[in-house]
């Protein structure tokens, strides 16, 4: 996070000019971007919580839930995240083909995460699941799990788009190695959000 | 960092559009968020003038009203339920649209660059699309009048069930969606405004302006900006719930049981509480969104007009600071007599109290920067001492409410409602309007009218105080709040008289108004040219031509070489020093 400010401020961090956090304006705001994105995740899992809390009993998941497919799913996004960290450290070296080659790689992960959880939902709604029912037991399940996962997706498949849009960019020289980093920190955000959307929904 | 964005001042004028409509420029986004700030306010306030109409004399009939609103009031009488989606509206655009708006938006935007010396805001393409965001809000917001069922009516709170059944009551149909289609837009366009906000106060500062050097007015506004930041997302996530409540079928918010126009609904396993929570976790700090700018603004007046430094600057940036924090963890103070447990409402009630600590640090230091002044009672420093007056004032009554024991006798009456319009209403109006008059000059390089600005404050003053003190009585006396007829009730028989006077004070308040609009769009052409410095203050906006231009300064950003406050140092030629004066001519005193 330090390396990258010094070329276009050269003056101390905490004078005015540069920083406190010793970052550009633009990874600044992704920070705090996610912080805030971070926060709305942390509404709703919240309201999950004191949902489950309030419904008494909660259905069986390994009923619900092939959780061998879910650990594959959680794998390869986690796998994602690892080849996403490689290319921003290729992209910071100046490798654009290695960071063009890993951030491919990041981009299938992400395609074949959306596609398994596609299934997933597919399978689910097959067997009569949906917002307001939950043949498993408290209709609320239904609801919180198609909600946050959904909102989940989306993000996924933003992350998915950005990733694209970088790719293409790394490709045609036009991405510099803090435009693979921020969409790197958005990938990472991501990811970790479904650590926490895994434990409290299949694990839990 | 100032030299990013090259100077704008030599490139060829823009077209109409470019330059006023689809602006980059902070200070004219500033402007617009200003201005529609007031058109909305004129809304809201119109909005309260009904209600009051109909507090004061409730079976009276207006049949021109019944024209105008032919649903609400059907044959010149108010119904119960157009009243409250009027009171619903007069919270909702209030505390969203008008003081949200005047201060982050409008002097956000406008100051934040020149006070610490940036060119522009980080983002300036961000800003702009925040704004015209805002627009569509507004309109969604006030189109919901027109649909069918009338507007929201379930309070500015939004408390299911009320607000997610539709059969609940006429509101809760179309009007309610439309209201979180309206909060959705608001909600996006704040988050856009406070990320380019906080990102340029820490990374857009001149040379030299380290944060303890920064006006506090640019304290206040990151601090604000940054509650808006953490509090917003949990409602966005309550918002989307209720929306999925209202037309999904689901049961976030709804419980088993409940009963409708004689009909069971279906909903089962939800909680309201779970609104309630997700609601003031926003709620609450949004009033810190609210006042913080407001104080911070009522602050900067203060050394200016009294030609002496602010008393304590590091203790009152200490203490807002602290002032965040805990606003951010009391919002289960708005919930006592949800039936929470009465242990959990002692925590909630020690922290609140606990906020009465920096919050007198911060009121002592204002009398303090006041004491043994060379006081200039110009516009400006009226409504600043006002702001001090509302905020000594409504703080007393926060006491009574932060505390679980007398805020479960008092939560639903009037108090409250006299109470908040002091903090967040008073505090706020008069620091916009001190902040208006204050940096008109460097808006439109004219100054505003004097004599009618005081006039203005005359007429505001007084009618705002009485209005909202007596409120506090008619609470204590066990008027309820949001009823729209009290002749029912024996025992409030003697507040009717007051009601009455409350209504004539609450017109006044209103009229008096105009005067300040009618200045601030006449001043604009007529005004008296404006000086660089009219006030003689030391912060950097006053350094750069009146109106500033585009690019905010013709030559070089101005290097900081002292803190904002520098008045009456000893061996100055001049009783104020300004902040790009530089350490060898006139001795840093901070």
């Amino acid at each position: 996070m330090q390396q990258t400010t010094t070329e276009n401020m050269p003056r101390p961090t905490w004078d005015g000019g540069a920083s406190p956090f010793g970052a550009t304006w633009r990874k600044l705001m992704i920070w705090w971007f996610i912080i805030t994105d971070g926060l709305l995740f942390a509404g709703f899992l919240a309201a999950y919580g004191f949902l489950r809390l309030a419904a008494g009993g909660w259905p069986d998941r390994s009923l619900m839930f092939h959780l061998d497919f879910i650990a594959l799913m959680t794998f390869t996004l986690i796998t994602s995240s690892a080849t996403m960290a490689t290319a921003v450290g290729a992209a910071k070296q100046g490798n654009r083909k290695l960071a063009l080659r890993f951030l491919l790689l990041t981009m299938v992960g992400a395609f074949a995460f959306l596609g398994m959880q596609a299934y997933e939902w597919h399978t689910l709604i097959g067997q009569g699941a949906t917002l307001s029912h939950n043949p498993w037991g408290p209709a609320a399940f239904g609801a919180c799990f198609f909600l946050i996962t959904g909102f989940h997706g989306t993000h996924v498949l933003t992350g998915a788009l950005i990733l694209t849009i970088t790719a293409i960019r790394t490709a045609k020289g036009i991405t510099q190695a803090e435009g693979v980093e921020m969409a790197g920190l958005y990938w990472h955000f991501v990811d970790l959000v479904w650590v926490f959307i895994f434990t409290l929904f299949y694990l839990v | 960092m100032a030299d990013h964005v090259p100077a704008h001042g030599a490139h060829p004028r823009q077209s109409f559009l470019r330059r006023y409509v689809f602006s980059t420029d902070h200070k004219v986004i500033g402007l617009q968020y200003l201005v529609t700030s007031m058109a909305m306010a004129l809304v809201g306030g119109l909005l309260v003038m009904l209600m009051r109409m109909q507090l004061a004399w409730p079976h009276s009939s207006w049949p021109l009203l019944g024209k105008l609103f032919p649903v609400g009031m059907e044959g010149g009488l108010m119904k119960p339920e157009f009243y409250l989606s009027l009171m619903t509206m007069h919270g909702t655009i209030m505390v969203f649209f008008v003081v949200s708006l005047a201060l982050l938006g409008g002097f956000g935007n406008f100051l934040i660059p020149l006070q610490i010396g940036a060119r522009d805001m980080a983002f300036p393409f961000l800003n702009m699309l925040s704004f015209w965001i805002m627009v569509p809000a507004c309109l969604v917001m006030l189109g919901s009048f027109l649909v069918e069922g009338g507007a929201a009516a379930a309070g500015w709170t939004a408390y299911p069930p009320l607000s997610a059944i539709a059969e609940a009551i006429p509101g809760s149909q179309m009007g309610q969606t439309w209201w979180i289609v309206g909060m959705a837009l608001f909600i996006a366009s704040f988050t856009m405004g406070g990320l380019n906000y906080v990102t340029t106060i820490l990374n857009m500062r001149t040379k030299g302006m380290s944060l303890m050097r920064m006006p506090i007015t640019i304290w206040s506004l990151f601090l604000a900006s940054l509650l808006g930041l953490l509090a917003f997302p949990p409602l966005t996530a309550a918002a989307v719930m209720l929306l999925m409540d209202r037309h999904a079928g689901t049961s976030f918010f709804l419980p088993s049981g409940l009963f409708f126009g004689n009909k069971l609904m279906e909903h089962s396993g939800g909680t309201p509480l779970l609104w309630q929570h997700l609601f003031w976790f926003l709620g609450h700090p949004e009033v810190y969104v609210l006042i913080l700018p407001a104080l911070g603004i009522t602050l900067e007046m203060l050394p200016v007009f009294t030609r002496k430094p602010l008393f304590g600057y590091r203790m009152t940036v200490y203490s807002l600071v602290t002032i965040s924090f805990l606003g951010m963890i009391v919002w289960g103070h708005h919930m006592y007599v949800s039936g929470m447990s009465p242990y959990v409402g002692e925590i909630f009630a020690i922290g609140t109290l606990t906020i009465t600590l920096p919050s007198a640090i911060v009121g002592m230091n204002m009398l303090a920067s006041l004491w043994g002044g060379l006081l200039r009672l110009r516009t400006p420093m009226l409504f600043s001492i006002g702001s001090i007056v509302f905020f000594g004032t409504g703080g007393f009554g926060g006491i009574f409410l932060g505390n679980a024991t007398s805020d479960i006798q008092l939560h639903d009456t009037y108090f409250v409602v006299g109470h908040f319009h002091l903090m967040i209403g008073g505090v706020t109006l008069m620091a916009i309007f001190a902040g208006c008059y204050y940096w008109f000059p460097k808006m439109f390089g004219r100054m505003m009218n004097e004599k009618l600005g005081k006039l203005h404050f005359w007429l505001t003053m007084p009618a705002f105080y009485g209005i909202f003190l007596a409120m506090h009585y008619i609470g204590l006396a066990g008027t309820p709040r949001r009823y729209f007829n009290f002749e029912r009730y024996e025992f409030l028989a003697n507040i009717r008289e007051p009601q009455v006077w409350i209504t004539i004070a609450a017109f006044l308040l209103f009229i008096g108004q105009f005067l300040f609009l009618g200045n601030f769009f006449a001043s604009i052409f007529r005004g008296r040219p404006a000086p660089v410095n009219p006030w003689e203050a030391a912060t950097l906006e006053w350094t750069t031509p009146s109106p500033a231009p585009h690019g905010n300064w013709e030559g070089e950003i101005p290097e900081v070489h002292r803190w904002a406050y520098d008045y009456n140092v000893p061996g100055a030629s001049s009783d104020c020093t300004a902040q790009s004066v530089p350490a060898q001519s006139v001795p840093v005193t901070l």
